[in-house]
């Protein structure tokens, strides 16, 4: 159900995601004392390159991620195999992708 | 007649899998949401005030100390599980896995004292 | 004094309506699983159908679920996995039951062939025997894996069989990760093409029940573990 390309791709986005998911642990610690805020988070994200590039990279790399983890547990848990398995892999991803671009969008550049 | 059940998951191992395979996939879950509720800035930014005020009760934040329980406790099972693969290590995965949980827990607990 | 008893409870199939599956066995001092098993089809049910050969641990052909525990029945004490007084004992999980304990292997060794285990020779018998030099660490890791019985404890052993058919196994794939590192096997390109394919290496999640649980305290796990990084590595000497 997992191939080499596949396991590959896994971890390095595991590797590339250690990192940001550090990084995004810290900004949670650090925002969410006083309360959260649209404007607060907004005031810090908007216009800025490299938040976009944070989050964004973030984003692409959790949709691979995800997508590829999906696949195992549709396989092993739900039974899914051949086209379906990949078809469901393949939706998942594109989704998460498409849903994470579009967050990142609206905290940076909308 | 089924005389038994199966026991022989009851080792460490199992159990740094089974939490990673559970914490992946209620991230994996929790994604949507997190992002359709950030896309909200774009679209209605009186809603996702309204959102964010809701982190202010109580139930909200032990469901947020999960949530990055669950993000913490993937990304260490993960960087122990490439280190059991790709570091030839063959003793210490059980030490490993546990210090894994406990460091996730620690920085969840982290969390939690400066959200409340 | 009046000799104890032990209860045993074995699983039996597929046809299950009228037979017995529960015996009172005499218990001795010096008792294996395989024994209890043996007296119940001397005894008290000579329709049981269970498999041994050598009874020493060599032939790995007597593997049961003790106590939903995959074991060598032949080298297990009976007072190891006593509760209390009672023991049940159900065939080899992950493959199909023909009869009682007797389990077909046939699923096993054909994945121990599909990932390569088998040898792949360069030399013909003209050619001198070739020296092999016992001091290399890929010999130790070799070394290690030859003492594998095929006794399919680990692949009984491990969740991700049970979840995914195509999956190779703790047992075929360490096979191929030892060939991989004997010096006398050529079959390196057929072996990482075999272990990359869907039901390869990669499928393993590491949950380690084959190393926890393998009788000769070998470690299927970490095998699977150096496919991995072999595999991995070969892909980046395609790209460069």
């Amino acid at each position: 159900m997992l191939n080499l390309r596949l396991y590959m791709l896994q971890r390095v986005t595991a590797l590339l995601m250690a990192p940001l998911v550090l990084g995004h642990l810290a900004v949670m610690i650090y925002a969410v004392q006083g309360g959260l805020s649209a404007g607060e988070i907004l005031g810090r994200t908007q216009g800025s390159i490299l938040w976009f590039a944070f989050y964004g990279t973030f984003a692409a790399a959790v949709a691979v991620h995800g997508a590829i983890g999906l696949r195992s547990i549709a396989c092993e848990w739900v039974g899914l195999r051949g086209r379906a398995l990949d078809a469901f892999m393949w939706l998942t991803g594109l989704s998460l992708f498409a849903m994470g671009a579009r967050a990142v969008w609206a905290v940076t550049f909308a | 007649m089924r005389a038994t059940g199966v026991t022989a998951r009851a080792h460490p191992l199992w159990l740094a899998y089974i939490l990673h395979r559970l914490s992946g996939l209620g991230l994996a879950l929790f994604l949507p949401l997190h992002f359709w509720v950030l896309a909200l800035a774009m679209t209605d930014p009186a809603r996702l005030d309204g959102f964010l005020r809701l982190t202010e009760a109580s139930a909200i934040k032990l469901a947020e100390f999960g949530l990055v329980f669950l993000l913490a406790v993937h990304m260490f099972g993960g960087l122990r599980l490439m280190a059991l693969e790709w570091l030839p290590w063959t003793a210490s995965q059980k030490t490993l896995a546990a210090s894994a949980a406990a460091v996730s827990f620690l920085i969840a607990t982290l969390f939690l004292l400066k959200a409340v | 004094m009046t000799q104890e008893t032990l209860k045993v409870t074995i699983d039996r199939g597929p046809d299950t309506a009228h037979v017995q599956t529960v015996f009172d066995v005499p218990a001795y001092t010096n008792q294996t699983v395989l024994d209890v098993v043996s007296w119940v089809q001397q005894n008290a049910d000579p329709t049981l159908s269970y498999r041994y050969a050598c009874r020493v641990g060599m032939c790995g052909s007597c593997a049961m679920m003790v106590n939903g525990v995959p074991r060598w029945t032949c080298r297990t004490h009976i007072s190891k996995v006593l509760r209390g007084n009672a023991v049940t004992i159900a065939p080899l999980r992950n493959l199909p039951v023909i009869k009682d304990l007797a389990v077909d292997m046939d699923p096993f060794f054909d994945k121990w062939v599909a990932a390569e285990g088998v040898h792949h020779g360069a030399l013909t018998r003209d050619d001198p025997i070739a020296p092999v030099d016992t001091s290399t660490a890929a010999r130790a890791v070799a070394d290690a894996g030859i003492e594998c019985i095929n006794c399919s404890v680990c692949y009984a052993a491990c969740d991700t069989v049970t979840a995914n058919d195509d999956y190779l196994g703790p047992a075929a794939l360490q096979r191929a990760w030892t060939l991989l590192n004997d010096a006398k096997d050529d079959g390196r390109a057929a072996i990482l093409d075999a272990v990359s394919d869907k039901g390869g290496c990669h499928n393993c999640h590491s949950i380690g029940s084959c190393t926890t649980y393998c009788p000769n305290d070998l470690d299927p796990m970490s095998a699977i573990a150096g496919l991995k990084r072999e595999t991995a590595k070969s892909l980046f000497q395609r790209w460069r």
